[in-house]
């Protein structure tokens, strides 16, 4: 599933482009607890998450993530979003909340790495 | 005996939230550029992020030492701080003193320290109450990720 698809199945924004065209997502993490998001090796995951500090970007940097998904309505502060153009990792948001979100990326295909 | 091709130690300051993590993602950098296994270079970059995290929450400063030789990845966090009653308590998965404060922070969940031993290949802690803790890691470049 790429990005795109799963932006459209969140209605998601997009707050950080960062050449997430093409993007593919094949497992998903999803945690506020970044310990959680490190616990296990899935690299090239979908981080779902309501923390929006600038730990849930460097988290997503030492764990290899490809995308961010701040769930809940989350709106990063701008140097949050910065980090992530710096590093090439695309960031969106979702008024969903993460229940909500699991389910609708498990229906479709997607499945968990932890 | 191992060649050593590179070391480097870095300040971590108790309690700086706002660069909490970023001496880990410059070890990213550095392990990156070396052109080393990525699955190696992940769990030697998450035991440097644990433990900076340790060291931001619970203690007052620490020194993160990296070496890297043509063997191994050695990470040492050598922390000033109030140290560990009950170590083998604090390597219980789940077991946390966190604050409501860390955990808002997304840290705190008792998953730090089972972490770094989970990602080592070898794994020393040694603490004393009211002085420190030391948290020594090492990661073999010959391992199966």
């Amino acid at each position: 599933m790429d990005l795109e698809q799963i932006a459209a199945a969140l209605s998601c924004d997009t707050l950080c482009a960062a050449g997430g065209d093409g993007v593919d997502i094949d497992v998903v993490v999803a945690s506020d607890g970044m310990s959680e998001i490190l616990a296990f090796h899935c690299p090239h995951a979908l981080m779902l998450t309501g923390l929006t500090n600038i730990q849930s970007v460097r988290t997503a940097i030492v764990a290899d993530v490809s995308a961010i998904v701040y769930v809940r309505g989350k709106h990063p502060p701008g140097e949050v979003l910065d980090l992530a153009l710096e590093k090439g990792i695309p960031v969106l948001n979702t008024a969903l909340g993460m229940f909500d979100c699991c389910g609708i990326l498990y229906g479709a295909g997607l499945r968990g790495g932890m | 005996m191992a060649e050593e091709l590179l070391g480097c130690c870095y300040r971590v300051h108790g309690r700086d939230y706002d660069t909490g993590g970023e001496k880990s993602t410059e070890i990213k950098s550095i392990l990156t550029s070396l052109d080393l296994d990525p699955a190696i270079v992940r769990r030697a970059v998450v035991v440097a992020f644990e433990a900076e995290m340790n060291v931001v929450m619970y203690a007052d400063e620490g020194a993160l030492t990296l070496t890297i030789t043509d063997e191994d990845i050695t990470l040492e966090m050598e922390d000033t701080g109030p140290g560990i009653p009950d170590i083998a308590l604090a390597m219980q998965e789940g077991w946390s003193t966190a604050t409501d404060e860390m955990r808002e922070r997304g840290f705190g969940f008792g998953m730090g320290l089972p972490n770094i031993r989970r990602n080592s290949d070898e794994f020393e802690i040694a603490s004393e109450v009211g002085r420190g803790t030391v948290v020594l890691s090492r990661i073999r470049l010959d391992g199966d990720g």
